[in-house]
């Protein structure tokens, strides 16, 4: 297959950033959009010119270090994928695309596509968290934890911190993010010493990191590559209004 | 150098607790005066850093990822042991350590193994107090499964995404110590190499990957948890940046390289489809437990496999291996998955896959029971290959999944270089010639929260430290050398991206030291490779600025290591003159097709000592007894 590709190049934090045009040629239907990057830059590359860079790693959907906007949509124009795991065939041959980085004022751009998201590793050690030392943990089974519970649980803690939420959000919110572990730890019995302290902390930085506040729109959970549902920002409101009443 | 494995002697069962009780041990008050260098943030790194930060050491952890959570541990499937006997099958301690030597094909040692065993159980108390939502039973107790090579249930796991979960559950921790301030985590940084002054690793050196800019970081320890280095095949299981650097790094500062050619390939990945290619995808192996594989009996039967009646499949696992059917350890499962497409038996376009059926499972278990099971699996399969894998048998083949060899480490975890320890995969320690299924979660977890936090403060406590200065000769040096090989990448100005010599090297690799290695294969491979080395630094063209973030510069470095290191591996491979676990020679096997080791002669690690640029490395032996699990033939029928 054959593709034009409109791609964001930016120097650095610093620089203005424009749209580049490529031509991409001979693709597989097969191959991910991250693999005809990879087609794209051999050809860059062997010409002098400066690789197109993107973050990436596992290429199997789980590290979350992919992160692009694909004509207008967050990891690509479909739902409940990330950006390594879009394959060409979902895409027509002669197909013009456009590629930019995620616009999140919380994630700046450090080059062409690759952002910034080290404000979810804040947020984490604001109380993302169950503090148990090493050694300290009971015998395993003595916590019994009902599989019902268990399993809404994983269904939160399946995020991969991808920052879509965040990206496709119209108010660049993080709140899919943030409640998809208050609420994993808030279900389960091991969280519930520091259920208080641990939403009230999160949010708050949250809010000092910049994400805008939540909508409602929903569109987070339609992009979410985990299916994460929203459900889970209704209880982090829940947590966040019972820990304000102090009890 | 004489090798000093420091293993305790005594019955099995007290060797670790023994030794524990006759480590020094540092002062709580005078842990913040010693500093620990961790380099990468997986399982191993993560744990070790959040443990021995609480210890109130003064920790330092350097990953080239974004984010601790992005290490590749996060893309571990199935599943994790532990010899808890939650089910009542007959499990202990002694069971999983003698699955674990057996698994490994006796080229393990038996004090690490038990070790391991000893504190499997520990790992899952841990895990689950830090809010690891592990499967569970209705009645809210933990789920367990069985995995290859073991006949019991002992497999803790979370879907199909249990090295996600547990790496959460450590990065948790490490950002808790983070936020409390013992714990320092600096992202985006890539060692580059070891400082060692008067015989000791004191120290780092890094590039930033998004400026440049080369700096140095002393310490009183350095522990390297850097992974495995599965990409020298180029395509592999492995994400995409793990790299052997590191481990090349410091095995010329001195530290020695264990059995290289242990290498796992998985039976259960998706096959390769194309050039374009850039990692192979692994399917878990819990999925075996309600997979079926077989091959159309017929040579080139092209019709569909619906329509291929029972009669004229070959099951050929459960007609060679009855007593373990499809659940034989990988190696096995991989060797005779090739055996058949050698044969001409292998299915789909290119004839190299195999079929594993979940057919009968459905029948018996319904789609929503396998959904819930593997339900992100078999989503991932069907947006990778385009095909519905409730409705048709997914097509597998190996891949590269996992090594076992890695740098040489002692009972405590510490290289020939004195203060450098190695944790997680990128040690060579608990899996001898094959790694089990569900392994290497416990291992890279027990090494880190169970292991390093005493035997790193036993050195400490054991070793009188002079300051070094930031100015002194040797750090100076290490940054100096650090700039010269980028220097030298950046200079060679031909035509060739790293990626196209990574690929020819992968191609060898894969072709003559990969499932099946035999003298003349290998040889050609070593004399393939040097072509390539001179190749790589005639032809390489690395584009851009390395002031700069440039992944460019990060993969030229990363493939000049490649090289080295696939010459190391293959003539690890030729030298031991014998099958076993990973390793098959194909002029060393049994009638039947299984490996046959030669014990009077290999039962040893071989540690290879760098000895300087273009000299062959020197081999040490670290010789193996075994007292207790006395090395049989592996048999699994």
């Amino acid at each position: 297959m054959d593709f034009k590709l409109r791609v964001w190049r930016q120097k650095n934090r610093g620089d203005k950033g424009r749209f580049e045009t490529y031509e991409a040629k001979g693709i597989s239907s097969e191959a991910s959009v991250l693999e005809m990057l990879d087609v794209v830059n051999r050809g860059l590359v062997a010409v002098g010119k400066d690789a197109i860079a993107f973050d990436h790693d596992c290429r199997e959907g789980i590290c979350g270090s992919c992160g692009i906007v694909i004509n207008g949509g967050v990891h690509g124009p479909f739902e409940h994928n990330t950006t390594c795991e879009l394959r060409m065939r979902r895409f027509s041959d002669g197909d013009t695309i456009t590629i930019e980085p995620f616009r999140v004022r919380a994630f700046p751009i450090i080059k062409d596509l690759v952002v910034d998201r080290t404000a979810f590793d804040r947020i984490m050690q604001a109380g993302g968290y169950v503090t148990v030392k090493t050694g300290q943990a009971p015998e395993a089974n003595n916590i019994a934890v009902p599989k019902k519970i268990a399993d809404e649980a994983m269904d939160a803690a399946q995020c991969v911190g991808c920052g879509a939420c965040a990206a496709t959000c119209p108010n660049g919110s993080a709140m899919l993010f943030v409640a998809a572990k208050v609420s994993q730890l808030a279900l389960l019995p091991q969280g519930k010493a520091e259920r208080k302290e641990r939403v009230l902390s999160m949010v708050a930085q949250m809010d000092k990191e910049g994400f805008g506040a939540c909508s409602n729109s929903y569109a987070c959970e339609a992009k979410c590559p985990k299916s994460v549902s929203v459900s889970h920002i209704a209880r982090m409101n829940r947590e966040f209004l019972r820990a304000g009443f102090g009890s | 150098m004489k090798l000093d494995p420091r293993t305790p002697s005594g019955p099995i069962e007290k060797r670790w607790s023994t030794r524990k009780f006759d480590m020094k041990l540092v002062n709580p008050a005078n842990r913040r005066k010693y500093t620990v260098i961790i380099v990468g943030t997986g399982l191993a790194g993560s744990s070790a850093a959040a443990s021995l930060a609480e210890l109130g050491y003064n920790v330092e952890c350097f990953t080239f990822h974004e984010s601790a959570r992005r290490a590749h541990s996060i893309a571990a499937q199935g599943g994790i042991n532990a010899a808890k006997n939650y089910v009542n099958d007959g499990d202990s301690v002694w069971r999983l350590f003698h699955d674990t030597i057996k698994g490994g094909d006796y080229r393990a040692r038996e004090s690490n193994v038990y070790r391991l065993a000893e504190v499997s159980g520990n790992i899952i108390d841990q895990c689950v107090a830090q809010g690891v939502p592990f499967a569970r039973e209705y009645g809210g107790s933990l789920d367990t499964r069985s995995f290859g090579g073991a006949q019991l249930s002992r497999t803790f796991y979370a879907r199909g995404q249990t090295g996600q979960q547990l790496l959460l559950g450590a990065y948790s921790a490490l950002m808790r110590n983070v936020k409390n301030g013992s714990v320092k985590v600096h992202g985006r940084k890539e060692m580059l190499d070891i400082i060692v002054i008067d015989g000791r690793a004191r120290g780092i050196v890094v590039r930033d990957l998004v400026t440049g800019e080369v700096t140095t970081h002393l310490a009183n320890a350095v522990i390297m948890a850097t992974g495995g280095y599965g990409n020298v095949f180029y395509l592999s299981t492995n994400a995409v940046a793990s790299n052997v650097s590191g481990l090349m790094k410091a095995w010329r500062k001195g530290a020695y390289l264990a059995n290289p050619c242990y290498t796992q390939i998985h039976p259960t990945c998706i096959p390769v489809s194309g050039d374009y290619q850039s990692k192979l995808t692994l399917m878990s192996e819990s999925l075996r437990n309600d997979g079926r594989v077989w091959v159309p009996k017929k040579k080139g039967d092209g019709r569909s496999p619906e329509l291929i009646p029972e009669s004229e499949r070959d099951y050929y696992l459960e007609r060679m291996y009855p007593s373990f059917g499809n659940l034989v350890p990988r190696d096995v499962a991989s060797r005779r998955a090739k055996e058949m497409c050698d044969l001409g038996l292998g299915v789909g376009k290119t004839g190299l896959s195999v079929y594993l059926d979940f057919g009968d499972s459905i029948k018996r278990l319904g789609q929503p029971v396998m959904a819930e099971k593997y339900g992100n699996l078999m989503d991932m399969y069907h947006e990778i290959t385009n095909e519905d894998p409730y409705k048709q048998p997914m097509r597998i083949y190996p891949a590269v999944h996992y090594t076992m060899g890695g740098l040489w480490v002692d009972y405590h975890l510490q290289s020939s270089i004195p203060g450098l320890f190695v944790a997680g995969e990128a040690n060579f320690s608990d899996h001898g010639a094959n790694r089990l299924g569900a392994s290497a979660l416990m291992q890279g977890l027990a090494d880190g929260y169970f292991v390093l936090p005493y035997t790193v403060g036993d050195y400490l406590a054991d070793t009188k430290f002079e300051a070094v200065k930031a100015d002194a000769p040797e750090v100076a040096a290490g940054a100096k050398e650090v700039r010269v090989g980028i220097d030298r990448l950046m200079n060679v100005n031909g035509k060739v991206p790293a990626d196209d010599f990574h690929r020819r090297l992968g191609h060898v690799m894969w072709e003559k030291v990969g499932m099946a290695r035999e003298k003349a294969g290998l040889e050609t491979a070593i004399s393939e490779i040097q072509t390539i080395r001179k190749d790589f630094w005639k032809d390489l063209k690395v584009s851009g600025s390395d002031k700069d973030l440039n992944q460019e510069v990060e993969k030229a470095g990363r493939v000049a290591d490649f090289i080295d290191f696939g010459e190391l591996l293959a003539r690890d491979a030729l030298h031991r003159e014998e099958s076993c676990g990973g390793h098959f020679r194909v002029e060393h096997q049994t009638e039947e097709g299984e490996t046959r080791r030669d014990d009077q002669n290999y039962a040893y690690a071989a540690a290879w000592q760098y000895a300087g640029e273009g000299a062959a490395p020197l081999l040490n032996k670290d010789e193996l007894s075994f007292e207790y699990d006395i090395p049989s033939n592996r048999n699994y029928k």
